[in-house]
């Protein structure tokens, strides 16, 4: 931290806006507004997940409250949630949103306990006895499931836990993911598969000046993949990944695209006339697919000795077992048919099969949010809390941001939209009278008191700041950002230290 | 610094308020708007390293055909943008210039939100 005190302030001020804190700075030129609050009693939020959904509610609600207190509840003794354990370890740019968030962390009427699991450590009931209002902002802490024979193979691993293990996430740790074979097929063709394949193929030179952790950086310097086939249900106008992302592919250091001109036949005409994100994307991806590279780019190619590609308009139907259901060798693939176009084109299987020799499999077709608690609505058909502009349908004072309300897509910048409107939702109910805080409630010393009694001691901010520094005098060592604890137990004895 | 090294800049922030400040040159419309404190909720999440597009803003025609040349990279960020125009561009990628002076930049609305009136510490200074 080598931030001056006057930056500091700057920066804080730019989260919070100016209206508690210009007397403190003494900046003249800002106006402060006195804001009488409606409430009889003090408002308390609880937050139940620190994650983008979590923090950027949190911002909101103590930005435009003067009053209100915001507790934020996370299972892990870390916060940050798909930041820290989901976005790729290459893009540390987009980890930037920590230092807001941390921001956040310390405001004086916001408050971080880790370890603490609602729903087992604490029920939800319990917390609205605690808090006015409790938003839900957990996420999808699942994957969705294939739902084919030998999907339970060794040599078969979830999109969700792959990453999780690369990120560091302590429930993966162990996953020792099979990179012994040549070819890896990923299943989904969003932005998560294509971490999978970048982080599958990227040199480890690169590799090793990232946050990734060091386990998962030896076994994949050990790996013999080549070869990394991105499969997807429909056509090169229906991926889901982002340009950023398919741009990152393209230009992989020590990778080459291998793309099959037939795919894109007829396709310049069509994609003129699509909306610009959907219009650039598919422009780019012709023109790997279409145009022979030439100069420095055709020299990088023809010295590539890994590879990368898209497959369209497959299915999996099978995992393909070794002959004595040991392991996965294989896929077996139903070749669909196209019907319709853009965004909502539909497909049908058709007869065809085909077979994909491959030994790493990694279901990447969408995270998934779980229920955590009875008391809470649960649409399991479309796997969200069903909500009204973030109320959540039939239960007052309860209320839900993120993936968990709207399903699991997005960029960090859809989240802080979606989170906003959320923090309005409790602010105009707050303004109405709807969450009545006519009566006191008692916040975290009515939660001490419970997660005590469990025998749940949580961890604050400051304890995972000590976590934090530890993490990342490992990582100076190594010469990158951070080493990551992998273990619970580690980072609890840190941060009690 | 000069008085010559200052630009001024008027923002229109989403509820259509126009706030006038002065910029350095060389600095970016980011810069600008952290130096000088100004409350656009969410604005430049990932602090200038084209990883988000929420320093996206609204250019006016003749001020936009000025700016310097736009980049692959910051294409493919304001394609996520809320709220995309023809004179879009990213605040981090903009600096200013004494030719900018004057100009105004609106912060574009995000479009999800129902606008309530709650928002009762928003600054309007």
């Amino acid at each position: 931290m080598n931030e001056t005190k006057d930056c500091f302030w700057k920066r804080i001020l730019k989260i919070y806006g100016n209206t508690r804190i210009v007397s403190v700075c003494s900046l003249g030129y800002l106006g402060t507004r006195s804001v009488a609050s409606t409430a009889a009693h003090q408002p308390k939020v609880c937050i139940v997940g620190s994650g983008p959904a979590g923090f950027y509610t949190a911002q909101h609600l103590l930005k435009n409250h003067q009053s209100l207190q915001v507790d934020i509840y996370e299972k892990l003794p870390v916060p940050f949630g798909l930041v820290r354990f989901g976005v790729a370890p290459d893009h540390p740019e987009v980890k930037n949103v920590i230092n807001t968030f941390t921001q956040t962390a310390h405001h004086e009427r916001c408050s971080f306990y880790g370890n603490v699991t609602v729903g087992s450590d604490i029920t939800v009931d319990l917390l609205k006895r605690a808090y006015h209002a409790v938003i839900l902002s957990y996420g999808a802490e699942g994957n969705r499931s294939l739902g084919i024979p030998g999907e339970g193979l060794p040599g078969v691993y979830s999109a969700k836990d792959f990453v999780g293990w690369y990120n560091g996430l302590p429930e993966n740790k162990s996953l020792e993911p099979d990179l012994s074979s040549e070819t890896a097929v990923i299943l989904g063709q969003g932005n998560v598969a294509l971490d999978v394949a970048r982080i599958l193929l990227s040199p480890v030179e690169l590799l090793k000046k990232t946050d990734i952790t060091e386990s998962s950086l030896e076994a994949i310097a050990a790996s013999k993949i080549q070869r990394v086939l991105i499969v997807g249900r429909r056509g090169p106008l229906q991926v889901a990944c982002t340009i950023k992302e398919l741009r990152e592919m393209i230009k992989l250091p020590g990778s080459k695209p291998q793309l099959d001109p037939a795919d894109f036949e007829g396709l310049k005409d069509v994609i003129e006339d699509l909306p610009r994100p959907r219009k650039r994307l598919s422009e780019l991806l012709l023109k790997a697919a279409m145009e022979k590279p030439v100069g420095k780019e055709a020299e990088r190619q023809a010295a590539a000795s890994r590879c990368w590609g898209f497959k369209f308009l497959r299915s999996p139907v099978e995992i393909l077992a070794k002959a004595n259901g040991a392991r996965a060798v294989g896929i077996r693939l139903a070749v669909n048919r196209l019907e319709g176009s853009g965004d909502s084109a539909r497909v049908t299987p058709t007869e065809g099969r085909e077979d994909v020799n491959c030994g790493l499999i990694i279901n990447s077709i969408g995270y998934q949010s779980l229920p955590i608690d009875p008391a809470v609505p649960f649409d399991y058909k479309q796997a969200v809390i069903p909500n009204t502009m973030g109320r959540v349908n039939q239960a007052p004072g309860l209320y839900c941001s993120g993936w968990v309300k709207r399903g699991p897509t997005g960029v960090i910048a859809t989240t802080m939209n979606d989170s906003f409107d959320t923090a309005r939702s409790v602010l105009q109910d707050l303004e109405s009278g709807q969450l009545d805080t006519t009566s006191a409630k008692p916040g975290y010393v009515f939660v001490k008191a419970v997660l005590e009694q469990q025998g749940v001691s949580p961890v604050s901010f400051t304890g995972w700041e000590k976590i934090d520094a530890a993490e990342i005098m490992k990582g100076k060592e190594a010469g990158k950002p951070r080493e990551k604890l992998l273990d619970v137990a580690e980072m609890l004895k840190l941060a009690r230290a | 610094l000069r008085a010559e090294d200052k630009v001024t800049v008027h923002f229109v922030n989403r509820d259509g308020e126009k706030i006038t400040v002065q910029g350095n040159t060389g600095d970016s419309l980011l810069d600008v708007v952290i130096d000088k404190n100004l409350d656009f909720d969410g604005f430049g999440a990932c602090e200038g390293t084209l990883a988000c597009s929420t320093c996206h803003l609204i250019f006016e025609k003749d001020v936009y055909k000025q700016l310097g040349p736009i980049t692959d990279e910051e294409m493919d960020m304001l394609d996520l943008a809320y709220g995309l125009t023809d004179t879009s561009r990213l605040g981090c990628q903009i600096c200013l210039s004494k030719s900018l002076d004057g100009m105004t930049v609106k912060v574009p609305e995000s479009v999800s939100d129902v606008r309530q009136s709650v928002d009762v510490g928003t600054t309007t200074s």
